[in-house]
C-alpha cells in the first residue's frame, strides 16, 4: 500500500480528492437527517424515501415535457407541501410522546412515502440529465495532473452553497434561532411564545428541499430508481461520524466517509480481495461510536455539577 | 390594597387533572390586580407550578387539563388560547428550573424572547439594552453559552428573556430555586424594581415564604391543590399559622395543643 503512495503520490491525491467529492454527495443526503434531528430530536427514517419521492417527481415532470426550471419549481412546491403535510398529519398528533414513538412513526412514513412515490410515478428506472457532464475536467487535469469529474465538482459547489445558506439561516434569522431554541428545550420555547408546529413545518419543508437537491444530483448519477431510497443507509455512518445534530458535521462526516472509503478501496482493498468500499464506512462509524459517540461536531451534552 | 376595578388576571375555581386521572388542583381561585405582585405559597407538590401552567396554558404539553372553572385575563376568557397567543397578549411564564436554551448564547436567549413581537428590530435592540441595564451581569456574559453560566445568571437570563416579550404579567415559578440567599435577594429586588418602573405585574410561586412575603403585596397559601389562606402580605407574615408552618417560628414558648393545632385540624377537614 505504502509503496504505491510513494511511487505515485499524484494518484493517491486524485483518489482522495474524488473520494472527497463523492463524500459531498453523501453529505447532501445526511444534511436532511441532521436538520430534522437538530430541530426535533427525531431520526427521520423516511429521509431516503423523501429523496426518492423528490427525484421521481422531478424526473416525471421533465418527462412530461415541462421546462427544466418550471419542473424544479413544481417539485420544490410539492416537497414543501409534503413536508408540511407530514408535520400536520404525523407529528402534530404525537407531540410530547416519547422520541422512540416519533421515530417509529418515521419508519411508517418511510414505507408510505416509498409507496406513494411509486404509485404516483411508476417503478421504472428513469435517466436524468441535468446537463452537467460526468467527465473529467480536462483543463484542470492538464494543468495540475488531477483529473476530477466536472459533475462532482458542481455537486460540491451546490452542497457548499446549501451549507452556507443553512448556517446563515440558523444563526442569523428569527426562525433559525427559534429552531435552535426548540431543539434545546421544547417547553421553554413554548413558554416564550414560539409555536412548535410552525417551526416543525418549516423544518420538514426545508428537509424536503434538501431531499430534492440530493435527489436531482444522485438521480443524475445513478438514474432515478428505487435504490435512491437506500441512500439513507449511506448517510448513517456520515451522521455518526459528524454528529447527528450538526450541519457542519454532516459535511465533514461526508468528506471523511467519501475520502476514506475510496482510499481504503484502492490501497487496502487488494489485501481483502476488494469491495471493502461498501462496508468500510460502517467500521469507521463503529469506531467513532466507541470513542466519540456524539460525533465530531455533535452538540456536547452540557452537564452541570 | 385591592383595587376597585377588575383584576388583571382572575383565576376562578379551576380544577386540573393530569393524564385524565390525577386530580391536582381542586378548585383554586385567585386574583392578580393590575401592577400587583402576588405570591403563591406552599410546599412541594402543593400545586403552585400547576396553577401557573394552567394560566400560561403550558399544561397541555404535560398532558394536564383544566376541567372546571375559568381563567380570565383583562376581562376575557383565556383558557382555550395557545401559549403563543398568551405571550402575544402579554402573559409569559418563567418556568421553574430556569430552562435557558443551553446551546444558545445569552444574547440569543434574550432575543428569542422577542419572537412574538412584530414591532421591528430597533425596538427589540432597545429592549435588549433595557434588559442589560437591569441585569448588568448578563451584558458581560452576553456571548457565553447559556448552559455554562451560573445558576443565578441563568435565572436572570430567563427573566430577561421573558421581559423581551414586553409582558404585562410575568408568571414567575420558583425564582429562588437552588440560588444562594444573596442572589435570591438580588433577583427579588429586580422583580420589585421591574414592577415599579415597568409596571409589570407578577404572579410568583415560591417555597421561600419569608422572602416572597417581603416583596409581594398579596399572598395565597396553597395546600394539596386548595387555597387554604390568603391575605395582604404583611397580614400573612403576622399570621400565627403561617409563622408556625411556613416561617418556622414556634411563637412564644410552649402552647396548649388546643390553641395551636386548629389550623392543622382545618387542613385535615379540607384535604
Amino acid at each position: 500500500m505504502l509503496d504505491v503512495v510513494i511511487t505515485d503520490p499524484l494518484f493517491a491525491v486524485e483518489v482522495i480528492f474524488s473520494g472527497l467529492l463523492s463524500g459531498i454527495m453523501y453529505s447532501l443526503v445526511a444534511l436532511g437527517f441532521a436538520l430534522i434531528f437538530k430541530a426535533s430530536g427525531i431520526f427521520n427514517f423516511g429521509q431516503g424515501a423523501f429523496v426518492l419521492f423528490a427525484a421521481l417527481t422531478f424526473v416525471s415532470l421533465l418527462n412530461m415535457g415541462i421546462n427544466f426550471w418550471l419542473a424544479v419549481l413544481i417539485s420544490l412546491a410539492v416537497m414543501i407541501a409534503y413536508g408540511i403535510a407530514v408535520e400536520r398529519v404525523v407529528l402534530r398528533p404525537l407531540v410530547n410522546q416519547p422520541l422512540i414513538i416519533l421515530f417509529m412513526a418515521t419508519i411508517g412514513l418511510n414505507f408510505f412515502t416509498e409507496g406513494l412515490a411509486q404509485t404516483l410515478w411508476g417503478t421504472e428506472v428513469h435517466a436524468l440529465d441535468l446537463g452537467i457532464p460526468d467527465v473529467p475536467w480536462n483543463a484542470l487535469g492538464d494543468a495540475t495532473g488531477l483529473y476530477l469529474s466536472v459533475f462532482e465538482l458542481v455537486a460540491a459547489v451546490i452542497a457548499g452553497v446549501m451549507v452556507v445558506a443553512l448556517a446563515l439561516f440558523f444563526s442569523k434569522t428569527r426562525t433559525g434561532r427559534a429552531l435552535r431554541a426548540v431543539s434545546d428545550d421544547h417547553q421553554a420555547a413554548m413558554s416564550v411564545g414560539i409555536p412548535l408546529q410552525h417551526i416543525w413545518a418549516v423544518t420538514w419543508a426545508v428537509a424536503g428541499i434538501i431531499a430534492l437537491v440530493a435527489g436531482m444530483l444522485w438521480g443524475a448519477k445513478l438514474g432515478v430508481q428505487f435504490s435512491l431510497a437506500l441512500l439513507a443507509l449511506k448517510a448513517l455512518p456520515v451522521l455518526i461520524i459528524g454528529g447527528f445534530d450538526s450541519i457542519e458535521g454532516a459535511i465533514v462526516g461526508g468528506l471523511i466517509v467519501g475520502a476514506s472509503e475510496k482510499f481504503a478501496e484502492v490501497f487496502i482493498g487488494p489485501y481483502f480481495g476488494g469491495a471493502i468500499e461498501n462496508w468500510f464506512p460502517y467500521v469507521l462509524a463503529t469506531i467513532f461510536l466507541l470513542f466519540r459517540p456524539q460525533g465530531l461536531f455533535g452538540e456536547r451534552i452540557i452537564e452541570r455539577v | 390594597m385591592s383595587t376597585p376595578n377588575e383584576p388583571l388576571l382572575s383565576v376562578n375555581n379551576i380544577e386540573v387533572i393530569y393524564d385524565r386521572v390525577i386530580l391536582v388542583l381542586k378548585g383554586v381561585s385567585l386574583d392578580v390586580p393590575e401592577g400587583g405582585i402576588v405570591a403563591l405559597l406552599g410546599a412541594n407538590g402543593a400545586g403552585k407550578s400547576t396553577t401557573l401552567k394552567a394560566v400560561s396554558n403550558l399544561l397541555k404539553s404535560e398532558r394536564g387539563e383544566v376541567t372546571k372553572g375559568s381563567i380570565s385575563y383583562q376581562g376575557k376568557r383565556v383558557d382555550t388560547l395557545t401559549p403563543n397567543d398568551l405571550v402575544k397578549r402579554g402573559v409569559i411564564q418563567v418556568m421553574e428550573g430556569r430552562h435557558c436554551f443551553e446551546h444558545l448564547s445569552v444574547e440569543e436567549n434574550l432575543i428569542t424572547g422577542a419572537y412574538t413581537r412584530k414591532d421591528g428590530r430597533a425596538n427589540v435592540a432597545e429592549d435588549l439594552e433595557m434588559v442589560y441595564s437591569y441585569f448588568p451581569r448578563l451584558k458581560e456574559r452576553r456571548h457565553s453559552q447559556a448552559g455554562y453560566i451560573s445558576g443565578g445568571e441563568q435565572q436572570m437570563t430567563a427573566i430577561g428573556r421573558a421581559l423581551m416579550a414586553r409582558p404585562t404579567l410575568i408568571l414567575l415559578d420558583e425564582p429562588s430555586m437552588g440560588l444562594a440567599p444573596q442572589l435570591v435577594e438580588e433577583i427579588f429586588e429586580i422583580v420589585s424594581k421591574l414592577n415599579r418602573e415597568k409596571s409589570v405585574s407578577f404572579l410568583l410561586a415560591e417555597q421561600n415564604v419569608a422572602v416572597a412575603l417581603r416583596y409581594a403585596k398579596h399572598g395565597y397559601v396553597l395546600e394539596n391543590g386548595r387555597i387554604v389562606l390568603d391575605g395582604a402580605a404583611d397580614a400573612l407574615s403576622e399570621n400565627e399559622d403561617v409563622k408556625e408552618f411556613y416561617l418556622g417560628f414556634s411563637g412564644t414558648g410552649r402552647k396548649s395543643f388546643r390553641d395551636v393545632k386548629h389550623y392543622r385540624r382545618r387542613k385535615r377537614w379540607l384535604a
